[in-house]
């Protein structure tokens, strides 16, 4: 939890999170190389001097280090983990679920771990959604639309082969459908970023909730207008809530955006650990006003009760979980670092 | 080589520049020199054939948009009448090979990513990205007009003539209403200085009404231009510093630091 100046005590669902492995090992070609080197470079122009680390921690860093960097040193008190596979780039996937289950197996009621597919994979994947159900009773799934897969250089949410997976989905129970947004290049005429696919989906599968990571970066103006249509739309702040360091005022229209056409209840904090760690992130957020311009051209604040609703409790209701009882669970099981 | 070529070359060097000042990426609305993605720029003495290389800020960035910008930049500089000839390269990419070829073979993207279009073609996706560049550079120009103290009213139904009268003080109103302007007449949204000064991309005039809803949509997309903007410079800082932060590892750089000096702008100076 996250103690304020006033002394009080702030509930933090860290809603995006990974257990990675991107090191030299572990990368099958250069595309792997090339994918964490573009993740390190997130990690230092937007970090501040102190929180950077050397490059082969930051490739791959030990259960130890995220124990220490979430709940010891960070605020956080239950973090997601999100599985991201890339198996073309990476020989044993870069944050699978089975490394993520076994790091988080110390502390398991500190973890929500989601799982991956790749409708692609057609019914191998139907199938891989019935595993991951069974073995981890995952809630909830991270989708990659840019993943390369043989030929393939991205799929869309609403391609036939994605909807049969969704419809599974829903009816195992796994609720909650967080998207990132990466370049592809198919359907051509449309933009690589483009989000529209969001908004057939989410209108389709009304019963599940679709978390859209990054807040639709670099498609924000787009991401905006259909997820004000759209009650099941939520937008996660990783990458976005960086900014509060390196450009405070760009944060500051980011979130008055967000505020202005989502609303309070759908905005999620997550620091994209280990690009980020949660410490700095949630004290700077908490400590962070909308400059009085912007605030005002858009007419929203960004009060103590709407910040403890983007930093857990908005994740908490997506999830199920009653705070006051986690709270109880987590000071009877306290986390020990070797 | 003799003073005088090296003279002539150099001046041959900035004539490039020049056009590629004129290669915008369409996602940011910004030059990619302004930008500082072209990393060299070499006219050969004897055969006037020019070499142009650039590079996005990551490996992933879109390829729909690299392949514009390359084709940008081999259209921007083959309009010098002594070019003869013109090869870009795209450092660095993950379709890095693909696209060059493509450019500088002549072929169109939907020949190069066949497989992945379906016969169409990236018109569409340029189009989408004018009207955003539109949106943003028209409102940045009204917020100013309206610090400026004028009436929507006044502002809703004033002319190209009357626009061009007001003397904004904002250094950066003032470069996007040249820009605005450029774009306005160039997509024939106004044909003469009797024409209304504001309409919306498809035309429409803008309305008393209707004003604080469509700045609230264009407010999107400026901050969204300008967010992407932000992010874009900063990764394309990381990937050079890289080296420094690593000081004590020895980390295999893939870039060739400082290249711009190599028959690059700085060298002009």
């Amino acid at each position: 939890m996250y103690k304020t100046a006033d002394g009080r005590e702030i509930f933090v669902l860290d809603g995006h999170v990974h257990y990675w492995d991107g090191s030299p090992d572990n990368q099958t070609n250069v595309h792997g190389k090339q994918f964490i080197d573009c993740f390190y470079a997130y990690h230092s122009n937007l970090s501040p001097p102190e929180q950077l680390w050397d490059k082969s921690k930051f490739e791959k860093y030990t259960e130890n280090d995220m124990y220490r960097d979430l709940f010891v040193d960070g605020p956080d008190d239950v973090a997601i983990v999100q599985t991201t596979v890339l198996s073309d780039f990476y020989n044993k996937g870069f944050s699978s679920v089975k490394r993520s289950k076994s790091m988080a197996s110390s502390n398991p009621e500190r973890f929500i771990i989601n799982g991956a597919f790749d409708p692609r994979d057609g019914e191998k994947a139907l199938e891989h959604i019935h595993f991951l159900k069974e073995t981890y009773d995952i809630q909830g799934v991270k989708m990659y639309t840019a993943e390369w897969n043989g030929d393939s250089r991205g799929w869309r949410l609403n391609d036939p082969a994605a909807y049969r997976c969704f419809e599974l989905c829903e009816k195992l129970g796994i609720k909650n459908i967080h998207v990132h947004k990466g370049p592809t290049i198919i359907p051509l005429s449309l933009d690589a970023f483009d989000v529209r696919d969001v908004d057939f989906a989410a209108t389709d599968f009304q019963n599940l909730n679709w978390i859209v990571e990054h807040c639709g970066l670099p498609r924000l103006d787009e991401f905006c207008w259909i997820a004000t249509q759209e009650t099941n739309v939520y937008a996660g702040l990783a990458v976005a809530i960086p900014f509060i360091f390196t450009r405070p005022r760009y944060f500051g229209e980011v979130i008055a955006e967000l505020l202005f056409w989502l609303g309070e209840d759908k905005i999620l904090f997550g620091s994209d650990y280990a690009i980020w760690t949660p410490q700095w992130l949630v004290e700077s957020f908490w400590n962070y006003q909308i400059p009085d311009d912007i605030a005002s051209e858009r007419g929203v604040q960004l009060t103590d009760e709407i910040k403890e609703k983007i930093l857990g409790l908005n994740a908490a209701k997506l999830y199920g979980i009653d705070v006051a009882e986690k709270q109880k669970q987590l000071i009877n099981s306290p986390v020990e670092l070797l | 080589m003799t003073i005088d070529s090296m003279g002539s070359t150099a001046s041959m060097v900035a004539e490039v520049w020049q056009c590629l000042d004129c290669v915008i990426d369409p996602e940011l609305d910004e030059s990619i020199t302004t930008m500082g993605f072209v990393e060299k720029v070499k006219v050969d003495a004897d055969t006037h054939c020019v070499d142009v290389e650039f590079r996005l800020p990551t490996y992933w960035c879109s390829p729909n948009f690299a392949f514009l910008m390359a084709l940008d930049i081999r259209t921007e500089v083959q309009r010098l009448d002594w070019v003869p000839r013109v090869m870009v390269k795209l450092n660095d990419h993950c379709f890095g090979k693909r696209i060059n070829d493509g450019v500088n073979g002549d072929r169109d993207f939907n020949q190069v990513f066949s497989e992945y279009c379906d016969g169409q073609d990236l018109s569409s996706v340029r189009l989408k990205f004018l009207e955003k560049a539109f949106v943003r550079r028209q409102e940045t120009v009204l917020l100013a007009l309206e610090k400026h103290s004028l009436s929507r009213s006044d502002i809703v139904t004033m002319t190209l003539e009357t626009l061009e009268l007001v003397e904004l003080q904002d250094g950066e109103a003032q470069r996007q209403l040249k820009r605005y302007c450029t774009l306005l007449l160039a997509q024939n949204l106004a044909d003469n200085k009797a024409d209304l000064a504001f309409v919306t991309w498809a035309g429409e005039a803008l309305s008393v009404e209707g004003f604080n809803d469509y700045l609230s949509k264009s407010r999107a997309v400026r901050i969204n231009m300008e967010f992407n903007n932000a992010l874009c410079r900063g990764l394309k800082e990381s990937r050079y510093a890289e080296a420094k932060i690593c000081s004590n590892k020895a980390v295999p750089i893939l870039f060739v630091p400082n290249a711009t000096t190599a028959g690059g702008r700085k060298a002009l100076n």
